[in-house]
């Protein structure tokens, strides 16, 4: 250990605990760290410098008085799309450019209660709706594995920023992957609890029936740590179950190799590898690392079937983009520059005013998405788009009904391919869509999955590459049934300590 | 499934989204190529599928109507675009 800003949630915990740190001089590590890295990365949409350092001084006394939680005192970022009291939340849109909400997320209460640290908002594709962050109205945040490439999206804000350490960990919000295909692309874990697992009251809302918040850690310890703080019920979001949360860090097994006398971590366990998520165009180097991760799982006593099927997910991608952009298309109609948010001036009548306001305060992947979904709820389409989407919707999720009688989880590529260029895809949203291909199936089916840290892999086509020698992240993604989230982490773990994959960090 | 500029401009209305010349065009084309991407669903059978229940079976949900605190009327108007004698200010909806 060098320096405190790389130390994870558990061993900072620890120090904490026996007084060798404290939360101030961990607090100031990490924003000595903002400041000499966030020129390269452009993390952060908001730094809240001494709303944090009080938060520091807070949980000290906190902990003097002899009380800590598994959270206190550790310094964290928040997706911009996470209502924040007091402190500018954005969702990346010039739409909500100075908005101050007046309360907290359940999330944000969560960590609070806890004593948390809270050093500002990440950076996102606008209103989350993106896979690159490159559709933010304020800039585009870099891959620190390589600063010519994506972070990810939509939570790419996040994800670069717990990579470089200017946090400890993070949390995201994934509507069709947005935690997980930036954790993949930037080697961090990152958690969709199943739907209804998490409060999203105060998340500011895209697609309804699919958005859940995330951690974004540096290992699977600390993910559960997260999950274990936001879980719950919460009577201000009727859609969160009044399930008990287990304490996720006793489902972890330590020394997974057999030679404990609990035996291999993963001994009963049933793991399927559905081949439709080994698409085409995927990458090789991806395959390849997934294949030697699967191999791995094996030999901790999972039992391996390569020939699992869910012949439903090619239409995934179609269900996806007709029902987020119909769900965003009402949760956006309140956009109208009346009581928040971004308001156009100088208009002759109400009409106007309200058309200009969305005109000049939305982006265009915001628009596009609104164009779509509007049109799928039309007079004379509703049926055609809107309608069969949800009808093929109940098949995918029979699917993984089916498949989790046979399967405790089911492992794929976080992503066909590792993180691409900026600009690569900006100009072909359908292109962009397609990087998701692999976790949209998820948010359909309203089941967990978690991205772990798996590999690394030079870009393939030798013009494009760059940046450090050891080439990018790959991800492998576990899926499990719902609320299973306990068995998905005791699977990563046993994963992640026969590898040092998740300790490897960008050079910067 | 082609868009053409005059159902873009039509679905621009209904959404009350403005939109410039330029971007009309552009929509027109990128939206029928994402809509061609969706033609897949046609070669799938779903007579007798229901549309889709939420994710995680759940009856509807009801509670109590307590009174509880509600915001003061300070914080909710802090972020109005236009206000006047503590009300938003919109303009005339009648003619």
């Amino acid at each position: 250990m060098n320096e405190l800003h790389q130390l994870t949630i558990h061993e900072a915990h620890e120090l904490l605990k026996q007084r060798k740190i404290s939360s101030v001089e961990l607090t100031r590590s990490a924003l000595k760290r903002i400041a000499e890295v966030e020129d390269k990365i452009h993390a952060c949409v908001t730094i809240t410098e001494d709303s944090a350092l009080r938060q520091a001084e807070e949980a000290d006394n906190y902990i003097s008085s002899g009380n800590i939680a598994p959270l206190t005192g550790i310094p964290t970022l928040v997706k911009d799309v996470i209502c924040t009291q007091g402190i500018r939340t954005t969702c990346g849109s010039k739409m909500l450019e100075n908005f101050i909400p007046p309360y907290n997320a359940t999330v944000i209460e969560k960590l609070k209660a806890q004593k948390a640290v809270i050093l500002g908002k990440t950076n996102m594709d606008e209103f989350a709706m993106g896979s690159s962050t490159e559709h933010s109205a304020f800039f585009p945040t870099h891959n620190p594995w390589d600063l010519s490439r994506v972070p990810g999206g939509s939570s790419g804000g996040s994800a670069a920023a717990v990579a470089t350490d200017e946090a400890i960990y993070a949390l995201g919000s994934d509507t069709g992957g947005s935690v997980r295909q930036p954790a993949g692309f930037c080697n961090m874990v990152g958690l969709k609890p199943t739907y209804g697992r998490v409060s999203r009251f105060g998340l500011v809302a895209f697609a309804s029936s699919l958005d859940q918040i995330g951690p974004i850690t540096k290992d699977v310890p600390d993910c559960a740590l997260v999950m274990s703080a936001i879980a719950g019920h919460d009577p201000r979001d009727s859609t969160s179950v009044p399930y008990p949360v287990p304490d996720y860090s006793q489902h972890l097994i330590p020394d997974p190799s057999g030679s404990s006398p609990r035996g291999f971590a993963l001994e009963g366990l049933k793991i399927g590898i559905p081949q439709e998520y080994f698409v085409e165009g995927m990458q090789n180097e991806v395959r390849a690392a997934l294949e030697t991760a699967i191999r791995k799982l094996e030999e901790l006593g999972a039992e391996i079937d390569w020939e699992t099927s869910l012949p439903s997910t090619k239409y995934a991608l179609a269900v996806y983009y007709i029902l987020a952009p119909s769900e965003a298309s009402a949760n956006l109609a309140r956009y109208d520059g009346v009581k928040y948010g971004f308001s156009e001036r100088g208009a002759s009548n109400v009409i106007e005013t309200t058309e200009k306001t969305r005109q000049f305060g939305f982006g265009s992947e915001v628009k596009r998405r609104i164009m779509l979904g509007t049109y799928a709820l039309s007079a004379g389409y509703y049926d055609a788009y809107y309608l069969k989407a949800q009808k093929v919707r109940t098949l995918i999720k029979q699917e993984f009904d089916q498949a989790f009688k046979k399967y405790d989880a089911l492992v794929t590529p976080t992503s066909p391919t590792v993180a691409f260029k900026l600009g690569e895809k900006i100009e072909d949203p359908m292109q962009m869509y397609l990087s998701d291909v692999c976790t949209l199936p998820i948010n359909i089916a309203g089941v967990p999955a978690i991205s772990i840290p798996a590999g690394f892999a030079r870009d393939p086509s030798p013009s494009l590459r760059s940046g450090s020698g050891q080439g990018l992240p790959i991800g492998m993604q576990i899926i499990g049934k719902p609320f299973s989230e306990e068995t998905l982490l005791r699977i990563a773990f046993a994963y992640e300590q026969t590898t040092d994959w998740h300790k490897k960090r960008p050079p910067l | 499934m082609k868009l053409s500029y005059d159902q873009v401009k039509h679905i621009a209305w209904l959404a009350r989204l403005g939109l410039s010349e330029a971007e009309s065009e552009k929509f027109s084309f990128q939206l029928s190529n994402i809509l061609e991407n969706f033609e897949v669903l046609e070669e799938i059978d779903t007579t007798n599928v229901p549309p889709v229940t939420p994710s995680i079976p759940q009856q509807n949900v009801f509670r109590e109507d307590r009174i509880a605190k509600s915001y003061p009327q300070n914080a909710v108007l802090a972020n109005a675009p236009r206000q006047e004698e503590n009300c938003f200010k919109v303009q005339a909806i009648l003619e």
